[in-house]
């Protein structure tokens, strides 16, 4: 009996290990890093033509990170609000997780078979949907990143809420300009995965090395999960950690309403200053009571609009994602494509007191 | 097995099953109190390391955090010591959450709607129940259902709404940070449920006979015990209690969406296992059940208090797991060994 | 009572009573997947062609993996929900050795010791100290993925050589085999054969149906567990070389959730939870009718909530119905004995 147990284990192993390994000798991250180096960069066929008629009876399908997520409902809204103004159909599917990756390749999968004309995805995990978007671009679907890119050469386009830069750096300014740019801070993240916020806290704390801040030190960055009750414990760490802490940056709209709802009802109300990435909605209740001054956010209606038209503007060959090619975003004006097809919507608005009324998403 | 002998005991009891029950009876007080040491240690270890830790905010935080996971690890145990589990907990406090949120949104009274969440949270549980006793099926493989079941269903009608706090009046809001000192609302409310489940449990005939049917099904329902009513009976509670907790969830964060509460079940089930409630049903009480929540909750206050990163905390929570049950099992072997060697003199003695 | 009826069968050469012949559920399984083929490929636009086969096939293999050890595990009584914390682990190691500068053919042997190990910690728990699989699996589906947090960190490695992503995501030729289903096929044939036509297989039933019989009969239980258990680690830590290789990712999260994807399989397979009842076949028809739902439903345009409406139903039916059906006729039964008498 142990034998045939024996023999169970070794044809398991066996089956796949062989077929794994004979197919190709060994490699390491070394000899396949010369490997991709010699290899072209990202396939840009077909040259552009900035005058082409925009195409009719397009349709592109957005696949946010996550359905029924009310940030993505707000910014596949706007992307509807683009192409139904421009008479080509929207669509959109998703997963009901953000960590679902591999639903997300499936529903990639899915769109390339239905052949849309366009894909306009927020990537979960920006390696694990690149085989099945270069199947896409293979099979001429044309596909944009938007809110989460994936590596540069599985998509033509990246459209960016805000330069990574623009939204490190801001976040740092708007809290140093309320705590007198002294004190200690901390920065309440998502997950330690997420790459756009790694990529903020890096000019955060970039941002920080500059002279006017030598009296603020970012004493700490915790991790939420963009779970609302580990980020609310995360913060009370945080406090506990270091009391003399005078200032929270959480850039996530989940951390940040966590951290609001915890500072609301405890004895830090007031004393310990939060600003960050978060939704009018999410936060006005907290602007009006003074748990939180301001706070700042680009418009992710505006961004699913644009990546709507960057998407048609590729689909109907205007731009092939280039850096360079310019083209027109209905009245949003035209914009340039930067280096890495990345476009980019703007600077982030703020929003305090005065103004938060006039918002409503 | 030792249903029949506990039922036997209660109507006439014989002075060597009053002492195995004495005997059995200050073991399981002796696994609290492990849980109970463990928690003071580990919280006097970090005040010592940080002074902040244990301050009137710190206490109320560390009681607020544990109060939800508290009800619904209490509803939990019952249903486990029945020997069965219920996996879609974390769903229905999800929904109830939003459906308290919903009615609040539009003016509700704050006390209807927690009325509502948990009458809610009882009907799913005896949709649970029905289909458990009605099938005889695993009730781990139909509450997997219905967690699904449940939670599509919510994502359904909840679209992508939620509820933010301005939605919600001020006073339910105050309601789920404040309390009296140190001691919030919210912790009073779930020690008055711990307290009423433990006592009923304990002092009631239909308490204990979910212990009964728990250790032997069979043998239970040859003793007369109303098998089916009180599993349905169990799963009505632990609904009702994870709807109540989906209302609390909503006072304290203010905050409900399609996907409140995901993945919650395996919390909960930790939390009643490594309270010493035995996976094979009969065993364990609320109080470790809650003891045990307030153990999970609290290392997820103590890790980042001392500067731990919060990639260790899964690591830990499944270690700590392991261990409980680990502990419980040698030491129920232990238990079995003496209770053994103590009842042959007793029969030699008694001659029966 | 039914359990012991159940291993005199097996025992008398697999001989089913004829209730069971006309009502077996994983014909029942097998029938509706290839009705369910049948409507597809005729009325689902983009569904026939031999591309969107392999998308299906591949985005299935994981669960099909794992389904196969999962089968015996629940036929014997036991269960291992931390299978997707394994692959999840597995993958993280991966990454981290990756990146460490390791060569990868080692790499794939170190993840394959792993999962021996995974298994073997899940078997050891289950058999030497007595604790249900259920709260032990459930302990160590935290533990793992704790770990594979503490090993990747917050980093995503995704540079993995060409050749071998083409292993992970590449399909034979212009065919509709994924190249990765071979492996499978091979495994999932073995494993067929051992279940089903061997004497271990039969003392993996008689386990599942009442350990202490079987022991009395001579069954070593434990050892049979033991073996069921490291096999599900290493198959489960294969699927996380090959998860990796075909999303070209390594995070810590991989597979989030997969245990309850097989286990809901293998269950509408109708692999009882009980243990001592159940077949390969099933389970695999199982995991192909759920796996070609999902690929129909998102060609529908049908919605992920409403796929998971679908998904819950089926599995609670697939339960619930053969207990039922089992009920009624054991009752029918009855009165036409009583008639005959």
């Amino acid at each position: 009996m142990s034998r045939t147990s024996g023999t169970l284990a070794v044809l398991a192993a066996g089956g796949l290990l062989t077929l794994g390994l004979s197919a190709c000798g060994g490699a390491t991250k070394s000899s396949t890093d010369k490997a991709a180096s010699s290899a072209p960069a990202a396939v840009q066929s077909g040259s552009a033509d900035p005058n082409a008629a925009t195409k009719k009876g397009l349709t592109v399908a957005f696949l946010p990170k996550q359905v029924n997520n009310p940030y993505f409902n707000i910014s596949d809204a706007g992307g509807n609000t683009a192409l139904s103004a421009l008479g080509e159909s929207y669509k959109e599917v998703g997963t009901t997780s953000a960590t679902d990756t591999a639903g997300q390749v499936s529903y990639v999968n899915t769109l390339t078979q239905q052949h849309v004309s366009a894909i306009a995805v927020s990537a979960q995990d920006p390696g694990a949907l690149c085989t099945a978007l270069k199947q896409a671009m293979s099979a001429g679907i044309k596909v944009v990143t938007y809110d989460s890119d994936t590596d540069p050469g599985c998509r033509q386009a990246f459209v960016s809420q805000a330069s990574a830069e623009d939204l490190g750096r801001s976040q740092v300014d708007l809290l140093g300009k309320e705590l007198n740019y002294t004190g200690q801070i901390a920065v309440l993240s998502a997950a330690q995965t997420a790459t756009n916020q790694n990529s903020w806290i890096g000019y955060m704390q970039d941002e920080l090395k500059k002279p006017q801040f030598a009296n603020m030190k970012l004493v700490k960055i915790a991790y939420g999960n963009d779970d609302p009750q580990m980020s609310f414990q995360q913060t009370q760490g945080l406090l506990q950690q270091y009391p003399d802490l005078k200032g929270i940056i959480s850039p996530t709209t989940v951390g940040i309403k966590a951290a609001a709802q915890y500072l609301d009802g405890s004895q830090y109300k007031g004393k310990v200053l939060l600003t960050g990435l978060g939704t009018p909605n999410d936060m006005r209740s907290y602007v009006q009571d003074g748990t939180v001054k301001a706070f700042e956010l680009w418009d992710p209606g505006k961004l699913g609009q644009l990546a709507a038209y960057t998407a048609v503007a590729l689909a109907s060959g205007q731009i092939t994602g280039a850096q360079g090619q310019t083209f027109t975003a209905g009245s949003m004006g035209s914009f340039t494509i930067g280096a890495q097809g990345v476009v980019t919507l703007g600077a982030p608005t703020v929003f305090d007191s005065s103004n938060i009324g006039q918002y409503n998403f | 097995m030792t249903a029949p002998t506990t039922a036997a005991a209660e109507q006439q009891p014989p002075p060597a099953a009053g002492s195995a029950r004495g005997l059995l009876d200050r073991v399981l007080r002796m696994r609290e109190l492990a849980i109970l040491v463990v928690l003071a240690v580990m919280l006097v270890a970090t005040q010592i390391d940080n002074t902040s830790f244990l301050s009137e905010q710190g206490i109320k935080d560390l009681l607020l955090n544990a109060t939800i996971l508290v009800l619904v690890a209490v509803g939990e145990a019952v249903v486990v010591i029945t020997g069965n589990v219920d996996l879609s907990v974390g769903s229905v406090l999800g929904v109830t959450a939003f459906a308290a949120g919903d009615l609040l949104k539009h003016g509700g009274n704050p006390v209807l709607s927690v009325a509502l969440a948990v009458v809610l949270g009882a009907a799913l549980g005896a949709f649970n129940g029905v289909l458990v006793g009605i099938g005889q099926v695993p009730s781990l493989v139909v509450t997997l259902g219905t967690l699904y079941i449940i939670r599509a269903l919510d994502s359904i009608w909840v679209g992508s709404r939620e509820i933010t706090a301005g939605l919600l009046p001020g006073g339910y809001k105050t309601f789920g940070h404040d309390g009296v000192s140190a001691v919030p609302y919210l912790a009073l409310l779930a020690a008055v449920v711990l307290i009423a489940v433990g006592y009923f449990l304990r002092n009631y005939r239909s308490g204990r006979e979910c212990y009964a049917l728990g250790s032997h099904a069979q043998a239970a329902a040859l003793a007369g015990v109303p098998v089916r009513r009180r599993v349905l009976a169990a799963f009505v509670l632990c609904g009702a209690l994870a709807g109540l907790a989906g209302a609390l969830y909503l006072a304290r964060f203010s905050y409900a969406d399609a996907g409140t509460g995901s993945g919650y079940e395996l919390t909960v089930v930790s939390a009643v296992v490594v309270g010493g409630v035995g996976f094979t049903g009969g065993s364990g009480s609320v109080h470790g059940a809650a003891l045990g929540a307030l153990l999970l909750t609290s290392i997820n206050s103590v890790l980042p208090a001392i500067g731990v990163s919060s990639v260790w905390v899964e690591a830990i929570d499944g270690i700590l797991l392991l261990l409980a049950i680990s502990v419980d099992r040698v030491m129920a072997l232990r238990i079995a060994g003496l209770l053994r060697s103590r009842a042959r003199p007793a029969r030699t003695g008694t001659n029966d | 009572m039914t359990d012991i009826a159940g291993t005199a069968e097996q025992s008398r050469g697999l001989r089913r009573p004829p209730l069971n012949g006309a009502l077996r559920w994983d014909t029942v399984v097998g029938a509706l997947l290839i009705v369910l083929l049948l409507i597809s490929f005729s009325t689902v636009g983009g569904f026939g062609n031999a591309l969107n086969i392999s998308f299906l096939i591949g985005n299935t293999l994981p669960v099909a993996a794992i389904a196969l050890p999962m089968t015996m595990l629940v036929a014997a009584g036991e269960i291992d929900l931390s299978v997707g914390s394994t692959v999840g682990l597995s993958g993280a190691v991966m990454g981290a050795l990756w990146n460490h500068g390791m060569n990868i053919n080692e790499i794939i042997v170190i993840c394959a010791v792993l999962g021996v190990a995974c298994g073997l910690v899940n078997a050891l728990l289950v058999t030497k100290l007595g604790l249900p699989s259920l709260a032990v699996t459930i302990g160590t589906m935290a533990l793992y993925r704790g770990l594979a947090q503490v090993v990747l960190g917050s980093n995503s490695v995704t540079d993995f050589p060409q050749n071998y992503l083409n292993f992970g995501s590449g399909r034979l030729g212009g065919t509709f085999l994924p190249t990765a289903a071979l492996p499978w096929l091979v495994l999932a044939a073995a494993a067929v054969v051992v279940l089903h036509a061997t004497g271990f297989g039969r003392s993996v039933f008689a386990a599942g149906a009442s350990a202490e019989a079987a022991w009395f009969a001579g069954v070593r239980v434990k050892r049979v567990k033991l073996s069921l258990f490291v096999a599900t680690g290493l198959v489960s830590s294969l699927t996380g070389v090959f998860w990796v290789l075909h999303y070209a990712s390594a995070t810590y999260n991989n597979a989030t959730g997969l245990e309850l994807s097989v286990v809901a399989a293998v269950l509408l397979g109708g692999v009882d939870f009980d243990g001592g009842r159940g077949t390969l076949g099933g389970a695999i028809a199982g995991v192909f009718l759920l796996g070609t739902l999902q690929n129909v439903m998102s060609l529908a345009d049908v919605s992920a909530q409403s796929q998971t409406v679908v998904t819950g139903v089926l599995l609670t039916v697939s339960v619930l119905g053969p207990r039922v059906a089992r009920q009624v006729f054991a009752a029918s039964i009855h009165q036409r004995t009583r008639g005959k008498l």
